[in-house]
């Protein structure tokens, strides 16, 4: 008995895990090779969705605004990120609450933040073109351009994770032994020296993880931009900000194409694994 | 030296501000009437129109606003139970059990964490159809009652909380393994259980993509009430905006209360993994 009850605890876990999470993902590769519908039946068609793919300019307008959208958010925020938290780490009074208070967007839930910077980024009446015409420039059609819906919408994601990052770098930073920093002050370096000789590279590990969860999450946005978009699954009159995650659920669940959409989903998660392989390997080099 | 540090606090305080400003300004939103929503520029002070605001909104049938906040309820306070039991239970299997297996299975646990799952959504929808659960609040609580996350958090807190000769002197004196977990396991794992609840049920209350996928519109949860008020009422900011600042109500008032432990829990699970 004793024997086998390690087992049995962790047995949940993994018998939900394989239905719910590893069989759909992997399911999603079969059924991708499927012209497949919901009712009557499906008909196998090989590789033919994913040629489909190659020469479908929807998906390559998505996969565009994805990508642009995943840059434009992510290095700033790491960045502001990284900076936060080396503030933070300079051994102030108020700590708890300056940590919550950067932590605070994070708790707020996705579809309330599209709403809510929905109406900021508004045209006429929006409170940033308001604040842009203070300083003496032109509004800005947020929704309607593609540059102006790509920084908005990359903004509701820094907005939102900047803070959960900082926290994660600091504590990573916490770990750093202090006797570090007093050698190389005692050599002259400056703190700014400190910072990228000293605390970069040994926060490396952190900042991997960090790259790899912001990839993994940022190519799969779906929520703000939809939000953004007023609930409209298309991302802007002309597509202008509908990613890979929008025309997949809109081929799969407003057309019904599951096979195609799969197809999309299964192309998503290669990309996300590659990406998030390939900016693992760059910042660990960079960060050598 | 001071001055120094004053632009320190400037900057974070800004941060704070930064931070702050949409949700306050949601408040401000929800609080004002339609007309002034318009004006420039914008308004910054909060008004007195909440209740009505409020009113509007949980008596618009389209969007079951009520319904969401019940339905959300539900759903969040059975996934935090289920995830923080099932994760104390493998999470001491690994920190304090010796098998065969066990450290290859701990990594594959970390492993899931990096699974992006949700695009998994389209099968997981034919399967719903096939158990008829489609609509029914099932489809948004079986698939996430377990968490790899939360494995591996009870698993390091079990691992430096809990003293092997706690469980050697149970194991002595004859208690079985299920019972030596109830009565000196999950006593000693309750702080991370109480922080990991607390995040499951945040995560849980504002998930929105696979509810969006396989509720209906008669019987959304929270998130998906709110993204039907926004879409088909965007004309009247004020009562999107009173339904919204309800909905994040509850989870700022866990966030002040609880905040230092919830932090605590973010940033161990992350800097360990």
């Amino acid at each position: 008995m004793r024997r086998i009850t390690p087992y049995l605890l962790i047995a949940p876990f993994f018998l939900l895990f394989a239905v719910f999470g590893v069989y759909p993902l992997l399911y999603t590769g079969w059924v991708s090779l499927h012209d497949w519908h919901l009712i009557g039946g499906h008909q196998f068609v090989g590789l033919a969705n994913y040629t489909g793919l190659l020469s479908d300019p929807d998906f390559w307008n998505a996969m565009a605004n994805t990508g642009g959208i995943f840059v434009l958010a992510t290095v700033p925020q790491l960045l502001l990120a990284l900076w936060l938290a080396s503030l933070l780490n300079r051994g102030l009074r108020a700590r708890t609450a300056l940590r919550m208070g950067i932590l605070l967007p994070n708790v707020t839930s996705v579809a309330a933040v599209g709403i809510v910077f929905a109406q900021l980024y508004s045209r006429d009446f929006g409170l940033v073109n308001w604040l842009l015409g203070l300083a003496g420039a032109g509004p800005v059609d947020w929704q309607g351009s593609r540059a102006g819906s790509w920084l908005a919408i990359a903004t509701m994601v820094d907005w939102r994770w900047t803070g959960y990052n900082a926290l994660i770098f600091l504590a990573a930073m916490q770990a750093v032994p202090r006797d570090l920093y007093e050698a190389a002050a005692i050599d002259g370096a400056s703190r700014s020296r400190q910072f990228w000789r000293i605390t970069v590279p040994l926060l490396r590990p952190t900042i991997v993880f960090t790259v790899i969860i912001s990839t993994i999450g940022g190519l799969q946005l779906f929520t703000e931009p939809l939000m953004f978009g007023n609930g409209k699954m298309l991302g802007g009159s002309l597509g202008q900000f509908q990613t890979v995650a929008m025309y997949m659920y809109e081929t799969a669940f407003q057309r019904f194409q599951y096979g195609y959409g799969s197809a999309i989903a299964w192309t998503l998660f290669l990309v996300i694994a590659a990406v998030a392989g390939v900016n693992a390997l760059l910042v660990r080099r960079a960060a050598r | 030296m001071i001055r120094k540090n004053s632009l320190t606090y400037l900057a974070l305080i800004a941060a704070c501000v930064l931070s702050a400003f949409p949700l306050y300004f949601m408040f401000v939103v929800a609080t004002r009437t339609n007309d002034v929503i318009s004006d420039v520029p914008p308004p910054l002070l909060p008004g007195g129109s909440f209740g009505e605001n409020a009113g509007r909104a949980f008596a618009n049938e389209h969007a079951a606003f009520l319904y969401g906040l019940v339905n959300s309820l539900i759903v969040s306070a059975v996934v935090t139970v289920s995830v923080v039991f099932f994760s104390s239970l493998a999470g001491f299997a690994f920190a304090k059990l010796r098998f065969r297996g066990r450290s290859a299975l701990l990594l594959v646990i970390v492993g899931t964490m990096m699974v992006p799952t949700q695009l998994g959504i389209i099968p997981l929808y034919m399967l719903m159809v096939r158990l008829g659960w489609q609509g029914t609040l099932q489809a948004v609580i079986v698939p996430f009652l377990v968490s790899g996350f939360g494995v591996f958090m009870m698993r390091q807190y079990a691992a430096s909380a809990i003293p092997d000769s706690l469980i050697e002197a149970a194991i002595i004196d004859g208690a079985s393994t299920l019972r030596i977990f109830w009565s000196v396991v999950l006593p000693a794992l309750r702080p991370a259980a109480a922080v990991l609840g607390l995040l499951t049920f945040m995560q849980t209350w504002n998930e929105f993509l696979w509810s969006f996928a396989v509720l209906d519109p008669d019987t959304p949860t929270v998130q998906l009430s709110l993204s039907l008020l926004a879409t088909a009422y965007y004309t009247d900011y004020a009562q999107v905006f009173a339904a919204t600042a309800i909905a994040t109500l509850p989870l700022l008032f866990v966030f002040l209360v609880f905040g230092r432990q919830i932090i605590g829990g973010i940033t161990e699970g992350a800097v360990k993994s």
